[in-house]
């Protein structure tokens, strides 16, 4: 836990809307009543502690352009291991979990076009023998949770 | 969907996807890092920031969601003519971090996600069931992840 309040201010403002200034962090101390050289030592004292992990952009695959899709596929267990390997060897490929479930492998997906996801899943199931692959893409979003206050 | 970026977007995309520099000038030192001035680096930042490309600019935190323990993605059948409705009421419970709709498949017919995060698996199937309550929804499934095969980020316009 954060205790610290100065730390909790920094961290509520800092997940989102970060300044595109010159000088980011001087816009961001001002408001958070700090000087620049205090809130760069805060900041870079909460990353050696690994409270914060990345400062960046975070992009969704529909905004640029790119088609994601959440896939279940049934693997019987002598076959796990290698439809894993085979599944996270493609770079689209950012979340892959076992869960509990006939369909009991879960993954998602991302690539510039519907037709790459769909030649990519024939390629999978050429590889592994497993056929029955479930390609479940979103059309609506109601929630992605972004900010965490602390 | 046609989106259309520069060359130097991609560029700009591909170092934002990184850790931007704690320093006075952090604008500056990536701008160096793809050879063109600050001003230029800013100027095309402000277009993407302009046309909604960037999700959510800021700090990623580590263990952001510390005291949950246990998680599990809720499959739900809705019927179609709900699914707002539904999809909405469940989003604005805090214990929901993400909700969507998916199109069912053939032997799958399921068509609404919620991720919820519990201290425990009991505590998610009690979440669940609140969802259920509040919605009026009963044709769901738990699905608590065993093993953890891949967790990645994207990396967007790779070099």
């Amino acid at each position: 836990m954060i205790e610290d309040q100065i730390s909790k201010n920094i961290l509520n403002r800092i997940q989102a809307d970060f300044p595109i200034h010159p000088r980011p962090y001087k816009i961001l101390a001002e408001e958070l009543g700090l000087s620049e050289d205090q809130l760069i030592d805060e900041i870079k004292q909460m990353k050696q502690e690994m409270i914060i992990r990345r400062i960046g952009g975070n992009f969704s695959p529909d905004r640029l352009g790119f088609y994601s899709t959440l896939c279940a596929a049934r693997v019987a267990a002598d076959k796990i291991e290698l439809f894993a390997t085979t599944v996270n060897m493609f770079h689209g490929v950012t979340h892959n979990y076992q869960r509990d479930h006939q369909y009991n492998i879960w993954f998602t997906f991302i690539a510039p076009s519907i037709q790459e996801i769909e030649k990519s899943l024939e390629i999978i199931s050429q590889k592994t023998g497993v056929t029955e692959i479930l390609n479940l893409p979103a059309t609506h979003v109601f929630k992605i949770a972004a900010n965490f206050k602390v | 969907m046609t989106t259309s970026l520069t060359e130097l977007e991609k560029k700009v995309i591909s170092l934002l996807q990184t850790d931007i520099p704690v320093c006075k000038r952090p604008y500056l030192v990536m701008a160096e890092q793809i050879g063109i001035s600050e001003d230029k680096f800013l100027d095309v930042l402000s277009g993407l920031h302009d046309r909604n490309m960037i999700r959510r600019f800021g700090a990623t935190l580590k263990h952001q969601k510390s005291g949950f323990k246990a998680n599990a993605m809720v499959a739900w059948k809705v019927p179609e003519d709900r699914v707002e409705a539904v999809g909405n009421i469940m989003a604005s419970f805090r214990e929901i971090t993400h909700c969507y709709r998916r199109n069912p498949a053939p032997g799958w017919d399921k068509n609404l996600y919620t991720m919820v995060h519990g201290t425990s698996e009991d505590e998610c199937f009690a979440i669940a069931a609140k969802l259920s309550e509040a919605t009026g929804e009963k044709d769901y499934t738990l699905l608590f992840s065993r093993r953890e095969l891949k967790k990645t980020s994207m990396q967007y316009f790779e070099n």
